[in-house]
């Protein structure tokens, strides 16, 4: 698939020293949902406001949809649609006004149709001659997305798009970036919520302090660092471990109720069966087994402390 | 131009003007009242006790002094709460996401806040004629005048909004330095009523060229020649156009 996205050696030096992005490289390509993972102050926002045109590079170049943001950024700026994380809205317009508002500012000339389309796609339309200031906060969200979306950009950033909002709208946001993807936008959004990038991102980045660590298809990810837990129910509680299980990287869990055997899914001898026959040899019977592939979120969470370590 | 970019500044223009028409009431009535209340004041209380100034009727001379001041004050505020207020609330994302040139983004501000400034002006003028009888003796320069004078303090303006950070920033020029200059800048009285030093001092305040120069229009005379105030507004709008380059260029305030 061709990339939409190209950045090369992107680097942000702000004035008071601090280095915010260290030469990132990275490609997005089009059509995919890529999420950009990193603890606060990792250089997400940096490097959407720097594509986006909103910071400046210190070096590097980026490339969007073929135009490169600096020499020709026109081109590029029209082929992006940006949510920011802050809900920055014109509390005093009508919504309709202010999607219209946002189109034309692209340069695009009015149509009332999409303009109808999007509204009616982002359940706003009801809502159209409402100010922003009366709607609530799920809404303006909607409303940033429908000025995102108003001039038909081929790239949606969405910086993290459900931070602060509660459960249910979390996962009609999730529904509705879903439905995005299937227009053919290719949506770039950064979060907080590891389950967020699970349960929508072809890709996922990592970032921290500046740096990329790795960028995987989400599948392959989980699969070459996902570690897979054990969890055996035990038929009688015991009190402690015995030492015959020293072997295996297991731990003792509810009252002595569970075993829990963390393994390499990957690895070409898991150590499950030995460990069920020496159980069998010390007379502990069990009733249940189950076995959880790691989240995304323990990756994440692993990466960051080798990253520390390191 | 092309057919995007001018859509773009339409859209910039007409969303400040439609911000212009939440307000029209404070908008246009503050400026009616305020130039009553000068004319009571001024043309009526004093005017009576001073009947002429370099042969011109008292409440008929301050008349262009009143359309200034207020055209100075409306296109700094205008222009300056304008490009500030997109800061403020954060919005100015979409402006710097947008593609639009800086050339485009001054065009569509300062035009729109131009715009604002020449409805108050002319407000004030058909109001004055409420009250005196004035005929303006070069009624074409008159125009070309005011539209260089809202051009100038818009931008002006802009750049004051760009610099503000803080809404106490942006009243401090208008308030501390522009209104006490117009008033000390012939607004309501002649240069030349001055005794020395005062006169010699007061000729270092550029505000006197400007309502001097807008004075020339209506009655073909005023404290200083009229090609002084056209060089001083010339190089007024060249020093803003340069500072506001330069801002682009460098992101002051806008780019981190």
């Amino acid at each position: 698939m061709a990339s939409i996205i190209d950045i090369a050696g992107l680097t942000k030096r702000y004035a008071s020293g601090f280095e915010a992005l260290k030469g990132v490289d990275l490609s997005i390509e089009e059509g995919e949902i890529f999420a950009l993972l990193g603890p606060n102050g990792a250089g997400k926002t940096t490097m959407i406001s720097i594509v986006c045109g909103i910071a400046r590079p210190t070096s590097g170049t980026v490339r969007v949809a073929g135009h490169d943001i600096l020499r020709d950024y026109r081109g590029a700026r029209s082929a992006i649609g940006l949510v920011p994380q802050e809900l920055s809205t014109d509390q005093f317009e009508r919504v309709i006004d202010t999607v219209t508002f946002s189109r034309g500012l692209f340069g695009k000339p009015r149509n009332d149709a999409y303009v109808e389309k999007i509204l009616r796609d982002l359940s706003l339309w009801d809502k159209r001659h409402n100010k922003i200031l009366e709607l609530s906060g799920g809404m303006k969200r909607r409303v940033m997305i429908a000025k995102a979306l108003s001039h038909e950009p081929r790239v949606l950033f969405l910086d993290e798009p459900t931070a602060g909002v509660d459960v249910e709208l979390r996962r009609d946001m999730w529904k509705l970036i879903g439905e995005l993807r299937q227009t053919g936008v290719t949506i770039i959004l950064t979060t907080h919520y590891i389950e967020e990038a699970e349960e929508m991102a072809d890709r996922v980045g990592v970032i921290t302090r500046g740096e990329l660590l790795l960028v995987e298809q989400k599948t392959a990810l989980m699969k070459k660092l996902g570690k897979k837990t054990l969890t055996i129910v035990l038929a009688d509680a015991i009190a402690a471990l015995p030492p015959e299980l020293s072997e295996w990287d297991v731990s003792l869990h509810a009252q002595g109720h569970e075993i829990e055997y963390v393994f390499d899914a990957q690895a070409e001898r898991t150590g499950v069966s030995s460990l069920l026959r020496r159980l069998a040899d010390l007379g502990i019977g069990y009733k249940d087994l189950n076995t959880r592939q790691s989240s995304l979120e323990d990756i994440f969470v692993s990466l960051v402390h080798q990253e520390k370590a390191a | 131009m092309s057919l995007q970019n001018l859509r773009a500044i339409a859209a910039i223009y007409k969303f400040e003007l439609h911000r212009f028409r939440r307000t029209w009431l404070t908008g246009l009535l503050v400026p009616v009242i305020t130039t009553s209340l000068y004319f009571v004041v001024f043309g009526g209380a004093i005017g009576s006790r001073m009947t002429e100034v370099d042969g011109i009727p008292y409440a008929a001379f301050i008349v262009p002094g009143l359309i200034m001041m207020s055209m100075f004050t409306e296109s700094i505020f205008n222009a300056s709460f304008g490009i500030y207020m997109p800061k403020f609330t954060g919005t100015i994302y979409e402006l710097l996401s947008a593609p639009v040139s800086a050339a485009e983004t001054v065009i569509a501000y300062v035009g729109a806040a131009a715009t604002k400034s020449l409805i108050v002006g002319t407000i004030i003028f058909v109001t004055a004629h409420l009250f005196v009888d004035i005929e303006v003796a070069h009624p074409i320069a008159m125009a070309g005048f005011m539209v260089l004078i809202a051009v100038s303090f818009c931008l002006f303006g802009f750049i004051l909004g760009i610099w503000a950070q803080s809404f106490e920033q942006l009243q401090v020029i208008p308030l501390l330095l522009i209104m006490p200059m117009t008033f000390l800048g012939g607004a309501f009285y002649s240069v030349h009523m001055l005794a020395e030093p005062w006169r010699t001092i007061t000729l270092f305040n550029p505000i006197v060229y400007l309502i001097s120069g807008f004075r020339w229009t209506f009655f073909g005379k005023g404290d200083v020649g009229i090609e002084f105030s056209l060089a001083f507004v010339a190089g007024m709008l060249a020093v803003c156009i340069a500072i506001i380059g330069w801002i682009f260029r460098t992101g002051y305030r806008l780019k981190k």
